[in-house]
Parts: structure tokens; sequence; C-alpha cells
């Protein structure tokens, strides 16, 4: 397969960046865009050209670390896959793909198509964790849990922290985000002591990092790579009601 | 108070705020619907004009007035600065954007549907609330009024174009309410998309009505 490819291409983070031009010959279908990304790079290489920058490590959808916008969507014209899983077959043979990186206020362009996406982890660090003694492992079964709750708190889990949701929404709001890790432990029995103070925390921290407010246009819930369901933001917002005025 | 002012200030309290004052609004719409259909008795408008009349003479009415402008202001201010605070946020400098692949343009054009709609009540509270309470003379039928305004193709088309525009504004803004009340889930979604459907559909089109019955002559 061959492609033309527009990719956004920027010095550094205080550099004006601009689109430029490249072509994917020979492309294999069964390729991952970060491979056909690869390929491209060689060719770079081998000119003695400056590569294009991209975020990766895993490479099978479980690290959070690849994130492109591809023809106008977060990850692709795939539903529910990373760009590092996403198949070169699902693209026109002789087309253009126009790749960007994610754009929001609060993830900064650092070089060509990475951005930095430290504010994610400020809000994790906000409140995003329980307060334990870590002794030795407990007996598992001590704290029953019924079986619902630990499957969607296993579903909020999911979230790789892609910025998939904040890349795509329009106002560029992380409550996606933030309301999976929220709602994953507002399910479970050990996150109870400290739910009001971490929800109040989190939101808290994900407005001084100057992400927009949801306005539910659901958008997130569309492009993100591990489905997490928009059910989570209304817990969230449960337990922040619950937080503020109980 | 600081507790307010930290409440107003976090990202989900306002949409909390917008979402409780929206609901009010439109709890209004319902009383304001009953009395206006009496138009459609048949007896000259007769029925209708009593009610005008006894309207203004109510207190409990006169309250709920000040309650609804005040109210509509803050409806109007904070959803005007949230989305102030999200374009500041936003950031969107794509070359390509597939939005309509990802959300409703329901959802996307709230400040818009919202504005035109907030316009059209400044025309109609002017043509309709002052006119009857500042310039009823002796003889005075609000039911000439509103024949009167209605048939007017001008206004009544506009008033139509209204219906619709608030009809699309609650299409994505009574579900978006009870999702920010965190009541959107499996079980209360389906509840909530058919009462909205009550609010985006059955109500503007029963208001649409009355245009429509004076510009087609009946
Ligand atoms: S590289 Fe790890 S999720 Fe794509």
């Amino acid at each position: 397969m061959n492609f033309i490819l527009k990719i956004w291409r920027q010095k550094d983070r205080n550099s004006k960046g601009k689109f430029e031009e490249y072509k994917a010959i020979d492309i294999s279908p069964d390729m991952s865009f970060l491979e056909m990304l690869d390929a491209i790079n060689r060719d770079l290489a081998k000119q003695d050209a400056e590569v294009i920058a991209f975020d990766h490590d895993c490479r099978e959808g479980i690290c959070g670390s690849c994130g492109l916008f591809i023809n106008g969507r977060a990850h692709g014209p795939q539903h529910g896959v990373t760009t590092c899983e996403l198949r070169m077959r699902h693209f026109k043979d002789g087309g253009t793909i126009v790749v960007e990186p994610w754009r929001a206020k609060a993830f900064p362009v650092i070089k060509d198509l990475v951005v930095d996406r430290r504010a994610f982890e400020r809000i994790i660090q906000a409140g995003g964790y329980i307060s334990v003694d870590t002794g030795a492992a407990p007996e598992a079964s001590s704290i029953p849990i019924s079986k619902a709750n630990a499957e969607e708190a296993m579903d909020a889990a999911a979230c790789i922290g892609c910025g998939a949701c904040v890349a795509v929404c329009k106002n560029s709001s992380a409550m996606l985000f933030m309301s999976a890790k929220i709602s994953q432990l507002a399910l479970l029995p050990q996150g109870h002591p400290e739910r009001k103070i971490r929800v109040h925390r989190m939101v808290e921290q994900m407005d001084k990092d100057g992400f927009g407010h949801c306005s539910n246009t659901y958008a997130c819930e569309m492009d993100c790579p591990k489905k997490i369901s928009v059910t989570h933001i209304a817990r969230m917002n449960r337990e922040f009601i619950r937080a503020k005025i109980f | 108070m600081y507790a307010f002012i930290q409440f107003y200030n976090s990202s989900v309290g306002k949409k909390l705020l917008v979402g409780l004052t929206g609901l009010l609004l439109i709890s209004y719409l319902v009383i304001h619907l009953f009395g206006n259909l009496l138009i459609f008795r048949n007896d000259a408008g007769r029925a209708f004009d009593e009610y005008a009349e006894i309207l203004p003479q109510v207190v409990v009415i006169r309250v709920i007035e000040v309650g609804l402008f005040l109210i509509f202001l803050f409806h109007i201010i904070t959803a005007a600065y949230t989305w102030l605070v999200n374009k500041q946020a936003a950031g969107k400098q794509y070359k390509v954007w597939k939005k309509g692949q990802t959300s409703k343009l329901s959802s996307r054009t709230m400040l818009l549907s919202g504005s035109i709609v907030f316009i059209f009540l400044v025309i109609h509270m002017q043509q309709f609330w002052y006119t009857s309470r500042y310039e009823a003379g002796e003889h005075f039928s609000m039911y000439e009024v509103v024949r009167a305004t209605l048939s007017e193709p001008v206004y009544g088309i506009f008033y139509l174009i209204a219906m619709f525009l608030l009809g699309f504004h609650l299409r994505h803004g009574f579900q978006s309410a009870f999702q920010t009340f965190g009541l959107r889930d499996k079980k209360f979604t389906p509840i909530i998309e058919l009462v909205g459907a009550i609010f985006w559909l059955l109500i503007p089109l029963a208001f649409a009505s009355m245009p429509f019955y004076f510009l087609l002559n009946f």
C-alpha cells in the first residue's frame, strides 16, 4: 500500500510548527500505524534528515504512550484501539493521511507529535491513590466485593492515561480520565476512607492545570481506546455532590 | 459564602448549577404551556383573556416572575462563563477534525441555540408580557394581541425557528443535566430519554402550534 502523509513538524516547545508531506511506499496492510511511521523515519535517517518524533513504548495497547490525531480522530478511525494497534489496512490505498499531535492548552507540544502530558500525573498525584501501610499482602477474601462492582472497577481501571479524551474533547476536559480513577476507587471498599478528599483534590487540580469544563458531548467515550464509558463521569459527579453537599 | 464561591469556581460545581437552573426554567414551560393552550378554546379568546387578566393579580405569579428572571440571569451568566473558560482551555488547532463522528451537533452548539432563544425571549417579553402589564387599557384583549402578533409572518416564522432551537437546546440540555447530577446510568438513562423527549419534542411542538394556528388563519 502507498500513502501520502501530512505530518505536523515542530522543532521544540517554543517554535512554530508546520505540516510536512511524506510518502510512505510499499507499506504492508498488516503494519501498525507506528511501524509505518518507523518506515518513514528509516528513510529520513538514510537521508540524514531529522526523524519524526512520536511517543511509544509497549506497542500493544497497554502503556498509553502512543497517541496521534489521525485524519480528524484520536487514535484514528478504528473504535477501541490505540495508535500502536491500528493497522494500515483500515486506510485507503493511495490516500492522504493527516497526522497531528494531541491539541489542548494543558498538553503543550514538545516536539513534532510529542506532547507534554504531565498534567495527568499531577491529577493522579492529587488524589488518585489510596494511602495504605504496605505490610504483608492481606488475605484476599477478607474484604468481600460484589462481582458487579469488581467488574465495573476493573473497566474503569482499564484507562491507560493516553489523553485521547482530552484530545477529542472540544473543551479539552480531562473528565473521562479523572472519573475513571475516581470511579474505580469509589467502587472498592479500600477507596472509601479518602473518597471525599480525593474528588475534591482531583477536580481542583484538573481545573488548575487548565483543562476545560465537561459539557457532556460524550466525544471522549467515542475515541477512548479502552472504551471507558461516560457513566464513570456520572459517578464522579455523584462523588463530587456527596463530598460537597452531604 | 466562601464554600459557595469555591463550589462555583470548580468546573463540576458550575455545571451542576447550570443544569439545576436549566431544569427550573423548563419546569416553568409546562405551566406556561397549559395557560396558553386556552387559546385553542372555541370561544373567540374569552377564556384566554380572563386567564391573562387574572395572572398579574396573583401574588405567587409575581414572585415566580422575579425568581425566573434571576434564575435566567444565573443560567446565562454561568453558562457563558463556562464557555469562555472552555474556549481558553481548548487550544484546538487541528487541521482535520471530524467532530460530527464523535458528538451530536446539538451538544456542540449550546451557546448559539441558547443565545437565539434568549433573543427570542427578550422580544417575546416585550410583545406580550410588557404589553399586558403596562399598556393594557380599557377593552384590552390579550387574545387579540397574540393573534395580531403571531399572524404576522415575520414574527410568526421567527417564533417557529425559536421553538425549533429551544427543542435543539433541550435535546442536549435535558439529559446533560442528569448526567451532571450523576443520575445517568444504565437503569435511569431510558427514563431520562423518555421524559426528555417531552421537553425537547412535545413542548416546543405544542408552543409552535400557536403561530401555526394563527399563520394559517384559522
Ligand atoms: S505504545 Fe503503549 S499503548 Fe501504544
